[in-house]
């Protein structure tokens, strides 16, 4: 199914991916369900709070540096304003640009779940438009906003006329998906409907998705050797600039799972070439993702020069680390995307990758094919691998580490890797989407694994002098319990 | 109607979740989507206790249970919760969703009646009201459903209520030095928050000889609750007490409430006072002499900082005050009470009070304030780009406070008003002139 821009919401990844989140079993198992298409949903009978969509949604649009959000929700949807702001506002103080957007809610009422919110949305807006000339506002929806029905689509195009700005419904509801991936398409949808212009020329410029460009110099210098420049998005761009974004020779995503929907959409309606390799993480993924961009940009030579000087100066570095991390086994917990593809970067450095627990699971892409880490992974992975997928649901984690007691164990999302460390095993965040980017990240993710496994007081004293929440009998159970057999 | 929010300084009511997770080994349980609690939980509060959001158990509600009913999820996910979770207490918070689409939690929270730990259950739809009423509401929750008339009533025993936990970044130092200025009475605390305190001083609740409410309004109905219940009497003292002029006022009115020796309390008082003002006479020349000091503030806060920080800066540091602001969506029927402390102050200063939550409102006034050099602005880290702007002193002391970490600091007491004047002048040493 392609992406339908003729429509207002993007819709969830489980009706347009067949993506899930519940499953135990192994990689193996896993790729032939999906292949099969026998792949299904499990419900829990028993879970933990998670994450939804409009976090993800409202949270990108927000890191454009010129526009409102505005959260058509009660006041605690729009409690994380300040952190997105102060984050957003960092990250622009680090390049030395300005940061003016603004996160707002409409802080719902009793009496709007009963009689309706719209006119006051309306006037809000217009407000909004007053208060901070801002050059586009996204209007984000909510589980209050969803169940009593309000019709924002048309608030939004009655407004159209009246504001000189793009203005932009955000479908995010939180109760539609269970996969809070699905608001980055949801904000994708947003910027490919109301910002993104038809071209008018070619520019010299690569789209690059990511979350916080803290590799931007890097990778400018990189893109610089094959005459070519990034354009990183959403953190830090404009929307005079991301009107442009159908222009770029190609886009480049740092996460399969956050570039799906933007990759192919530009794709799809302006033909720009979406780079749909496995991402650029660990050697495999830089020089399989670098290569295609060169043979995409015209440039295979100039990659192969840079490929080969680059591994001079750091293969010897990276085999001479692999020797001390050999033997170490992992648990990771991260994303899709990065789940997986973090796992294959542990087994280049040597390391025994004991369970990879994904959040969620996208049986395929918005092209219609399988990831392709999966396919790299069945192709150059000897083992099987135990897999989960589980919206960061910690008691089957903390059982996973209970069980498996492996050395290190790695996770991306903010809240999960303390509770290991609780549990006395040592943990690495891995929040920096470039922490294993290329031959540098890989290095320095060697190393880091090396520093975090060598000094392990922090959890040590920490672990020895707490209880853990769960009951003994949690612990002597199977991670998968709570999985309920029936599909959805 | 909906309204504007811009700069949220409150939350909703099932933020709540935090005041049970302060309670030592209670557990929530959220009837909500999957999102609430981690929007709700925000960045460096400490929200990686014992229990945290990525532990409390969740309905998770999808689009399934919103159109056919989530009562069924609840049931489960109560009952595993108690198979998997070791907890004293579980409290059962509703949401918007769950509350709009007509779930009956009250009914299967009853067929929990028999479980082997107390389950609860609050109304805490975020629509309902914000976060300072979500607070209410759980404690009133636990009055309700899980005190029993105690005995007898224990001489000298004083349940303390204040601050907000985790929303008020202060709460647990704050309760820390009101429980010693209780002990230097010669009283015995109870609080139900924070540090090794949980069921066991819940369940001392009803024994009090009162209940001590530090609070401008935060709490009132559950203190009324409590005298209602089991008759215990309460005494509200609606400023937060931060340096000498508010704690030894304080010392007086709980000693004179609790029936302490007058001779004793003066004592206690003078020697308090003198070690503080031993402090405040070595370090009066920084005071004094940094030349970029201005005398003018503002604080731009709940009520509890905005009433307790003016109280301090105008009697004890001798400042004038500017406007204030109190954010926190004061219910009406407090607001009057609240603005005639504002006008008690030394020297028959008064202070102009406007209870307005819209940030952008508040810092086009204060940029149009003249303020007679510097001005000294105290809020939340909304206040960094009004404060960047007026080339204001700024410190955040209320939520949000995003770039700073606090730990169990307080500004609560002698040496409460001597760490505010440590972080004030900390930022206005950071300029010669």
């Amino acid at each position: 199914m392609s992406i339908n821009l003729q429509v207002t919401a993007a819709g969830s990844r489980e009706n347009r991916l067949g993506s899930i989140t519940g499953y135990s079993g192994d990689l193996h198992d896993l790729v032939q369900q999906t292949r099969c298409g026998t792949l299904k949903e499990k419900e829990r009978c028993f879970s933990q709070s998670s994450s939804c969509d409009a976090g993800c949604a409202l949270s990108q649009l927000a890191s454009i540096t010129d526009v409102a959000v505005i959260n058509h929700a009660p006041a605690g949807c729009t409690a994380g304003a300040s952190t997105v702001m102060v984050h957003h506002t960092q990250l622009a103080a680090k390049r030395g640009v300005a940061y003016d957007t603004v996160f707002l809610g409409t802080d719902m009422d009793e009496s709007d779940t009963i009689f309706g919110a719209v006119t006051g949305l309306k006037e809000i807006i217009i407000e909004t438009y007053k208060r901070y000339k801002p050059q586009a506002i996204f209007v984000g929806t909510s589980c209050v906003s969803g169940i009593i029905g309000e019709d924002v689509d048309s608030v939004i195009s009655e407004l159209q006329a009246e504001l000189p700005i793009p203005l932009a419904p955000v479908h995010c509801e939180g109760f539609k998906s269970r996969v809070w991936a699905s608001g980055f398409d949801a904000a994708d949808h947003a910027v490919l409907t109301s910002i993104v212009k038809p071209p008018k020329k070619k520019s010299n410029t690569v789209n690059f998705k990511n979350f916080n460009e803290s590799a931007r110099k890097e990778i400018i210098e990189i893109f610089s050797n094959f005459g070519v420049e990034p354009f990183f998005l959403y953190a830090n761009s404009t929307v005079e600039e991301l009107t442009h974004l159908s222009e770029g020779l190609a886009t480049v995503s740092i996460c399969g799972t956050l570039g799906t929907y933007l990759g192919n959409g530009l794709e799809q309606e302006y033909g720009v070439p979406y780079v749909k390799t496995i991402n650029p993480l660990g050697i495999a993924g830089f020089e399989t993702w670098l290569r295609e961009i060169g043979r995409v940009i015209g440039k295979p030579t100039e990659v192969e020069a840079y490929i080969e000087q680059e591994r001079a100066f750091y293969l010897p570095k990276i085999e001479a680390v692999k020797k001390e991390l050999q033997g170490l086994r992992a648990v990771l917990g991260m994303g899709a995307s990065f789940a997986f593809q973090v796992s294959r970067v542990l087994q280049e450095l040597g390391i025994e990758v004991v369970w990879v627990a994904s959040w969620h699971f996208d049986a395929k892409y918005d092209n219609g094919e399988t990831p392709p880490y999966l396919e790299h992974l069945i192709q150059q992975n000897p083992n099987n691998l135990k897999v989960s997928v589980s919206d960061q649901q910690n008691f089957e984690i903390l059982n996973i580490l209970h069980t498996h007691k492996p050395d290190i164990y790695l996770a991306r999302h903010p809240g999960t890797t303390v509770w290991a460390i609780k549990q006395g095993i040592a943990a690495l965040f891995l929040g920096d989407e470039y922490k294993t980017f290329g031959y540098r990240g890989t290095l320095d993710f060697a190393n880091t694994i090396l520093d975090t496994i060598r000094n392990r007081s922090f959890e040590k004293n920490l672990a020895a002098r707490i209880t853990l929440p769960y009951s003994d009998w949690w612990y002597k159970q199977d991670n998968a319990t709570f999985l309920k057999e029936e599909a959805k | 109607m909906p309204k504007l929010l811009d700069q949220p300084r409150y939350k909703c009511a099932m933020a709540a979740m935090q005041t049970v997770q302060a309670i030592d080994k209670a557990l929530p349980i959220l009837h909500s989507g999957p999102g609430c609690a981690d929007k709700l939980q925000g960045g460096n509060y400490g929200g990686s206790g014992h229990f945290a959001p990525r532990i409390f158990p969740c309905t998770n509600l999808n689009e399934k249970d919103v159109v056919f009913g989530g009562t069924e999820r609840l049931r489960e996910t109560i009952e595993n919760a108690l198979k998997v979770i070791n907890a004293d207490m579980y409290v059962v918070l509703s949401s918007c969703s769950s509350e709009i689409i007509g779930d009956d939690m009250e009914e299967v929270i009853r067929s929990f009646k028999n479980a082997e730990k107390p389950v609860i259950f609050a109304s805490t739809a975020g629509f309902k009201g914000n976060n300072f009423l979500g607070h209410e509401w759980v404690v009133q929750a636990i009055i309700e459903q899980y005190l029993r008339p105690a005995a007898q009533k224990k001489k000298g025993l004083v349940n303390i209520w204040a601050g907000v936990p985790q929303h008020d970044p202060f709460w647990q130092g704050n309760l820390d030095q009101l429980e010693g200025l209780l002990a230097q009475l010669g009283l015995t605390a109870n609080t139900i928050f924070g540090y090794a305190r949980g069921i066991k001083n819940i369940d001392r609740i009803p024994e009090a000889e009162f209940n001590l409410l530090v609070s401008p309004w935060v709490g009132l109905t559950n203190v009324k609750l409590l005298q209602e219940k089991f008759g215990t009497p309460y005494l509200h003292l609606p400023t937060l007490p931060i340096g000498a002029f508010e704690t030894s006022k304080f010392l007086r009115a709980v000693g004179d409430f609790a029936g302490v020796d007058n001779q004793k309390l003066e004592e206690l008082i003078t020697e308090n006072e003198r070690k503080y003002y031993y402090y405040i006479e070595r370090f009066a020349d920084v005071f004094l002499e940094t030349r970029v000091m201005s005398k003018r503030f503002a604080v731009v806060s709940d009520a509890q900082y905005s009433l307790a920080i003016t109280k301090f800066l105008v009697n004890d540091v001798g400042l004038f005050p500017s406007k204030q602001y109190i954010t926190d969506n004061t219910p009406a029927e407090y607001q009057e009470q609240i603005r005639k402390e504002f006008k008690i102050l030394n020297y028959g200063i008064e202070a102009e009070v406007a209870f307005l939550s819209d940030g952008h409102l508040i810092q086009n006034e204060i940029n149009d304030t003249y303020f007679t050099g510097y001005p000294l602005i105290i809020g939340s880290s909304w206040e960094k780009k009004i404060a960047q702007k007026t080339q204001a002193h700024y410190l955040a002391v209320s939520w949000p406070v995003n770039e700073r970490l606090v730990i169990n600091s307080s500004y609560v007491g002698y040496g409460g008003g001597l760490k505010l004047l440590e972080d004030i002048y900390s930022v206005v040493l950071t300029r010669f002139n």
